[in-house]
């Protein structure tokens, strides 16, 4: 029976995400999942040798243990936003001869094998070895790795039974940052306990059986609760919220772009995925931060301040931008068979970023305490923004023929991307990138914004024409764009 | 007046639809029947300049569909889910045609008061959002929504699947009722000859993408009708 579920999913995998993902994004996950690998890796093999070197007179197990606790609290919070659990489509098996006990148990045991489970282990086994061969006893360090490896699953069904609630993340983060404070302020030691609990897994081996235990009691939870879950009206049945209309009156000003704008304004706060890019545009405000208040970039490389200058009011643009109109993806039929011009959706869509942009350019003020050049940097980045990059968005979002479904969840969503989303980074940074570049370099400083600010210009003085041209590619495509758009995972 | 001419579709080698010629008058009530993959749908979809025809044109009171945009103006479909926003509310929704078809507020819910007991009170002040309402109550909102606006034509594509024998004998006096000044002119698909059958006036037969019966209904088309798919 597991091979058969097992066959299942081998075929949903290759049968859709493998597909739907397209090639390049799963080679741009697995260097991902590589990238991390090694690191972890790596961190494993030298981390013994690195604090030995470090601390000479202190024993780099011990403090390992004595940072572990922070680690734990750490890699939950780290599950609790990245890892879901791992769902079957067991809709169709629930009326089939399957036990609900079998379905369960398999779920369960996939779980185990997830990558944040393996991911830790790359770091505990080659650090295990190196401690070996440095001479610790070696049934002590199997116990210790053992007792690692059942809390790594431990963590991860923990992670299953406090993941629907809110609640446990608050908590999670507070004690995460209560104990950081406690022990930086020096308050109180957490190392110590951390020290008593971790040192004991070592000093007797036998104690791995604690963590054994723990995991038993976790295990037996999720099942109760999982099993209790195993109906059509419970864990499957997706909740329905109920409606919630606001008053949007106030974008009747906007005449007959009206009607759209509510209608994304509305796309944007009732779906997930939309809804997180939202507030990520408020994130990528402080993105200016990091390079700003380092000076390497301000001596070295001038041209990646204004990268970051573009992504402080540009992040809605971009993110929201890049896949237009994949949005619509879902009922992008009606919208091209309704009484609708095509002239119209797209100015909705360009006065939506324009507006959201200038927003954020007003909420970047603070940025004048980096200095007004800081400050002229973002200004022209955002006229650039909106006066060309928002055209380009549009323009790029032809190309889009990748459906998104809006209810599905939205942080590390890749549904809907493709090539195109990597390709248009390069005009919509590097152009103003290497315009700075230049004039800053032959030139002035001053030259270099203006140059950026002037493209922008331009391209806002030009709106309609570009507008028009940018119609005509979207008519040109409709036919393959609505054939795409139409095609369910 | 709706006019295909010499219309077909191929995907690949294989030919899914092929009409040499069909007239649909102003103002007539127009069944389309056939079994699965006869090309109702594909027909639908190049009468509203979804599919690009492989040869030939319709064209839709004197504009040509996939020449001019034109034709929306007067033109109200409802093909399938993907014809409606599901994050939108109904009433939002039907607000949202209402403004994209020149109604105001008052338009749109005088329009709507009319269906009361189509909606059946499962529509209207529910709090749900389109894409939490069961499949026939989103078919119920799609279908007045292509009605919106004094449409010149309508396009229904299988409007009684799914729909509960109550709600179907409401949506046929619905269309029997939008046509009976033969002002305009409604398109149903269906697989339900009886259905078709009671609200059209013409039936067309299709199969495998050709025209295979056109018939004026009278009390005998449905005897014809089962005998033709029964064979």
């Amino acid at each position: 029976m597991i091979s058969r579920f097992l066959n299942l999913e081998w075929k949903q995998f290759f049968r859709s995400m493998f597909w739907q993902k397209g090639i390049l994004i799963n080679i741009l996950m697995g260097l991902f999942v590589l990238y991390f690998a090694i690191a972890f890796l790596s961190i494993g093999v030298g981390g013994f040798y690195f604090l030995k070197k470090q601390y000479p007179e202190q024993d780099p197990l011990k403090i390992i243990n004595s940072l572990m606790l922070f680690f734990i609290i750490g890699d939950l919070i780290f599950r609790y936003i990245m890892q879901k659990l791992p769902v079957m489509n067991i809709k169709p098996m629930l009326a089939l001869p399957i036990k609900k006990s079998k379905l369960v148990n398999y779920i369960l045991t996939k779980s185990a094998f997830s990558f944040f489970n393996v991911l830790g282990m790359f770091f505990y086994i080659p650090f295990a070895i190196v401690l070996i061969k440095e001479g610790y006893g070696i049934s002590n360090i199997l116990g210790w790795l053992a007792a690692m490896f059942f809390i790594i699953l431990s963590a991860n069904y923990l992670n299953f039974l406090i993941n629907k609630n809110n609640i446990a993340l608050v908590v999670l983060t507070v004690l995460l940052g209560g104990t950081v404070a406690l022990q930086y302020f020096g308050i109180y030691d957490i190392t110590k306990i951390s020290s008593f609990l971790f040192d004991g897994l070592y000093v007797n081996p036998i104690y791995f059986l604690i963590p054994i235990a723990l995991l038993v009691g976790l295990y037996y939870l999720n099942y109760k609760q999982l099993a209790n879950q195993v109906y059509l009206d419970d864990a499957i049945a997706t909740k329905t919220k109920e409606a919630t209309s606001s008053d949007l009156s106030f974008v009747n000003r906007f005449g007959s772009l009206a009607p759209f704008i509510k209608n994304d304004m509305r796309q944007i706060w009732r779906n997930k995925r939309t809804k997180t890019i939202f507030f990520m545009s408020f994130l990528f405000l402080f993105y200016g931060i990091i390079f700003f208040s380092n000076k390497v970039y301000e001596e070295k490389m001038p041209a990646f301040l204004i990268f970051a200058a573009l992504f402080v009011t540009g992040g809605f643009a971009i993110n929201y931008g890049q896949f237009i109109p994949a949005w619509d993806s879902a009922h992008y039929r009606m919208i091209m068979s309704q009484n609708i011009r095509y002239r119209k959706f797209l100015e909705s869509k360009w006065l939506l970023m324009a507006i959201v942009t200038f927003v954020l350019y007003i909420l970047s003020i603070p940025y004048l305490y980096y200095g007004v050049d800081k400050f002229l940097m973002i200004t022209a980045g955002a006229v650039f923004n909106i006066g060309f990059n928002t055209l380009f968005l549009l323009f790029a979002g032809s190309f889009n023929r990748k459906r998104i479904d809006l209810n599905a969840s939205g942080f590390g969503n890749t549904q809907g991307t493709s090539a195109t989303q990597f390709l248009i980074i390069i005009p919509m940074m590097g152009i103003p990138m290497f315009l700075f570049w230049i004039f800053n370099k032959y030139v002035s400083f001053n030259a270099g914004i203006i140059a950026i600010a002037a493209v922008g210009i331009i391209a806002f003085i030009f709106k309609n024409y570009f507008m028009n041209l940018i119609e005509k590619k979207y008519i040109k495509d409709k036919y393959a764009a609505i054939h795409a758009f139409n095609q369910k995972k | 007046m709706i006019q295909a001419k010499n219309i077909s579709k191929k995907y690949g080698s294989t030919e899914v639809l092929n009409i040499p010629q069909l007239d649909i008058p102003k103002g007539q009530s127009f069944g389309l029947v056939g079994n699965n993959g006869a090309g109702k749908t594909t027909l639908f979809n190049l009468l509203l300049d979804l599919i690009r025809p492989t040869t030939g044109s319709i064209e839709n009171h004197n504009v040509v569909v996939n020449k001019s945009e034109d034709w929306k103006i007067f033109t109200g479909s409802f093909i399938d889910e993907s014809f409606l926003i599901g994050y939108l509310t109904p009433e939002e929704y039907f607000d949202f045609i209402g403004d994209l078809r020149g109604m105001n507020k008052a338009d749109v819910q005088a329009f709507l008061s009319q269906f009361d007991d189509f909606f059946n009170g499962e529509i209207l002040g529910k709090k749900k959002y389109l894409r939490d309402l069961s499949k026939g109550n989103q078919k119920k909102a799609g279908i007045i929504a292509a009605m919106m606006g004094n449409p010149q034509v309508v396009i229904l594509d299988e409007p009684f699947a799914n729909l509960d024998p109550t709600t179907q004998f409401r949506l046929k006096s619905i269309i029997k009722k939008l046509t009976e000044n033969n002002e305009v002119t409604v398109l149903v698909s269906s697989h339900d000859l009886s259905h078709v059958n009671e609200v059209c006036k013409r039936i067309v037969v299709l199969d495998k993408g050709n025209v295979v019966n056109d018939i004026q209904t009278s009390p005998e088309t449905l005897k014809e009708l089962e005998s033709y798919f029964s064979a």
